[in-house]
């Protein structure tokens, strides 16, 4: 039973970090919405294990979140926005797709050199997972970098939160409040980001950051 | 302490009631009045910590160290909100704000004091890390409030850049905890500071050394400290400018306190890297980076915000080099800076209501045609060079000399930084202030009382400071290691 239930939650940690490399080529915005639906789907599969596996039935609630808010929601929402803008049928540059998957990879082996490393005496099951986590957050990053979008910049930091919660509930036992503040904080987040986005719509007819930076203070 | 009245659940249920209140009530007197009401009774509540203080819970806690943060912070709170309840006038009457607005303003303002007195007060790690988050939301909000292309710019990028720092942070706390958690067993006591600082020297160096390091690099983009200062300059010019002051003067001090507490985790753990050299490498880049960005700078916000990472980067470097020497002198310099710089912000904050603009190109000869207010701006200045006898030059020169002691090289970067900076903003004052008077001109309606309040204790700390106080300092200090 150990073994088995070690290599699922192993498997699914690692189909979030191949997720995570699919969200970073997708260069239309609807295909990206779609990875990141999948993305989250696969982190609520994967705290749903975790919370079976460590007897924690508060976890649940933690995938469950992520599953309704996070796999539906949210990418509904940003698809009804998308179309509202007008730029559903836009194709984005991405900044050399080989480069960014390089990149990539070179992030996903030094997160596996830094935290197998360093956690070398934490159980192994929880070792694993702070690996994968951590890559994810940092491929998250690397999107974030790479884009130009408001959008897609939004959903490469709607990836690097998931790989935060893997990293908590991957931690066996971690309070309860940090669990329900990730969500919460999601949530604002998003709120967040929506009232910018039609703040910015309205303002430049574009969301694209670089038309913005036209704007900076003080240029010209 | 008297059976009601509790200074803690005071001074966190002021601004969360005060924010609700605000949120529900019309009118600008009113609401002002309110808020200033709010943030002085905050400011007593905390004071009052002083004299008695509540066993620590595993989510509160008060101790010497963030006694002095929770009194610097209410204090210039509501200084902050005497002078926002003059200058928000004048926006009103400008068009700039609505009235719709302004009641969110006001309920912000008081959401952000919550938040960052429960940062400071917060046992726990977790919770500190919400309270955090809750600081940054609020205050991208308030940035973007004028609703122009540029506050929603800044708006925009604090909020991306700030996620990114504070997502790191919780990457930090995620792994401290971890690194507790085989000492310490499962749950919520392997997240409070109490308990965590009494079994630091068993935990794994190797886990805690990463987890430092994602948090100097998570709370140290919420600092501004250089490389990840970017979100800063544009976030001080473009919102209000008491949200610059309390940005400058408060929030980036919450985020350094934050860093302390970690940072007494590791050395208390014999194993795991020193953080000292870390933070002493950010802390100068921040310092020379800035100072040489003082000088091409054509907006005078913008401007005070190189200024304060220039000044987060000598603290940084302070604490970095630790001691009890040291660890005074950044203290010090920290509350210094505080006062002084939330000064200029409430100068620089009338000269721009004034002048109708915030270029410098567009300033002149402002100590003729508004007296008052360019000889605070001068005054501020002087304070913020560390011009002697005010209370900047003391805590500089004690980071200097603590320094020359012990690593004379070091000390000669930090001086030139020091210097290169001091003379890029008197280039810039001497525009502003002296010469033939430029630009358009009004009146100020301004209150002086905030500003000159604060100079005036920066002044009176230069030559005079109360014995307690230094004994309270010295033993925080000595906390700090």
């Amino acid at each position: 039973m150990r073994g088995l239930t070690f290599d699922v939650a192993h498997l699914l940690a690692g189909t979030l970090v191949l997720v995570s490399f699919l969200e970073l080529y997708q260069d239309r915005l609807y295909a990206l919405l779609n990875m990141y639906a999948l993305h989250a789907l696969v982190l609520a599969l994967s705290v749903a294990w975790q919370a079976y596996i460590q007897n924690a039935p508060h976890l649940y609630v933690t995938a469950a979140i992520a599953l309704i808010f996070k796999a539906i929601i949210i990418p509904v929402a940003l698809h009804r926005i998308i179309v509202r803008l007008g730029i559903h049928r836009e194709i984005e540059k991405v900044v050399g797709v080989g480069s960014a998957m390089l990149l990539g990879m070179g992030l996903v082996a030094l997160s596996m050199v830094v935290m197998l490393r360093v956690t070398a005496e934490a159980d192994p099951l929880a070792r694993e997972d702070l690996a994968f986590a951590l890559a994810v957050v940092l491929l998250g990053l690397l999107m974030m970098v790479t884009r130009r979008n408001a959008v897609s910049q939004m959903v490469g930091f709607m990836s690097l939160e998931n790989g935060l919660v893997l990293a908590a509930t991957g931690a066996k036992g971690m309070p309860l409040v940090v669990e329900i503040s990730i969500a919460f904080s999601i949530l604002i987040a998003f709120i967040v980001i929506g009232i910018f986005l039609f703040c910015i719509r309205e303002r430049f007819d574009t969301v694209d950051l670089q038309a913005l930076d036209r704007f900076r203070g003080e240029r010209g | 302490m008297m059976g009601l009245f509790e200074p803690v659940t005071a001074v966190l249920g002021i601004p969360a009631v005060a924010a609700a209140l605000l949120v529900a009530l019309p009118g600008y007197r009113l609401t002002a009045t309110l808020n200033v009401i709010a943030t002085f009774l905050t400011f007593l509540a905390a004071v009052s910590l002083f004299f008695g203080r509540p066993q620590p819970t595993p989510y509160l806690l008060v101790d010497d160290l963030n006694n002095v943060f929770i009194v610097l912070t209410t204090f210039v709170g509501f200084t902050t909100s005497v002078f926002s309840a003059s200058y928000i006038g004048h926006e009103l009457d400008i068009g700039r704000l609505t009235p719709r607005f302004l009641r969110f303003y006001h309920a912000m303002y008081q959401l952000l004091m919550f938040a960052m007195n429960l940062a400071l007060i917060a046992n726990n790690i977790g919770m500190m890390w919400v309270a955090i988050e809750l600081a940054t939301l609020t205050t991208v909000l308030m940035v973007g409030i004028y609703r122009t292309h540029e506050a929603l710019e800044a708006a925009w990028k604090y909020f991306i850049l700030g996620s990114v720092g504070i997502a790191l942070a919780l990457f930090g706390t995620i792994l401290v905890y971890m690194a507790a958690r085989p000492v310490l067993g499962e749950g919520l006591n392997a997240m409070v500071w109490t308990v965590l600082v009494t079994r630091a020297g068993a935990f794994d160096p190797a886990l805690l050394n990463v987890a430092f390091v994602f948090l100097l690099l998570g709370y140290g983009t919420k600092v501004g400290l250089a490389p990840l200062h970017a979100w800063l300059p544009d976030a001080h010019a473009e919102g209000p400018t008491p949200i610059s002051a309390v940005l400058s003067g408060l929030l980036l001090n919450v985020a350094l306190y934050a860093l302390l507490r970690f940072k007494m985790l590791l050395a208390l753990n014999p194993a795991a890297l020193a953080p000292g050299p870390l933070m002493v490498t950010m802390g100068l880049i921040s310092l020379v980076f800035a100072a040489f960005m003082l000088y091409r700078r054509r907006d005078i916000k913008r401007m005070f915000a190189y200024s304060s990472i220039e000044h987060m980067g000598i603290i940084t470097f302070a604490f970095g080099m630790g001691g009890p020497l040291a660890n005074f002198a950044g203290l010090l310099h920290m509350t210094m800076h505080s006062l002084t710089k939330s000064a200029i912000f409430f100068a620089v904050g009338h000269i721009a209501q004034v002048k109708g603009t915030q270029r410098i190109a567009d300033m002149g000869g402002l100590t003729e045609t508004n007296p008052v207010l360019g000889w605070g701006l001068v005054l501020g200045v002087v304070a913020i060079a560390g011009l002697p006898p005010l209370g900047i030059f003391m805590s500089e020169f004690l980071v200097v000399t603590s320094t020359f002691a012990r690593v004379p090289w070091l000390a000669i970067v930090l001086v030139l930084g020091i210097l290169i900076g001091v003379a890029g903003l008197f280039l810039r004052l001497n525009t502003i202030a002296f010469g033939e008077p430029r630009g358009a001109t009004a009146k100020a309606e301004a209150s002086y009382v905030p500003m000159f309040a604060h100079l005036a204790l920066v002044f009176a700390a230069g030559i005079y400071i109360p014995p307690v106080l230094v004994a309270w300092f010295e033993n925080v200090a000595k906390l700090l290691g």
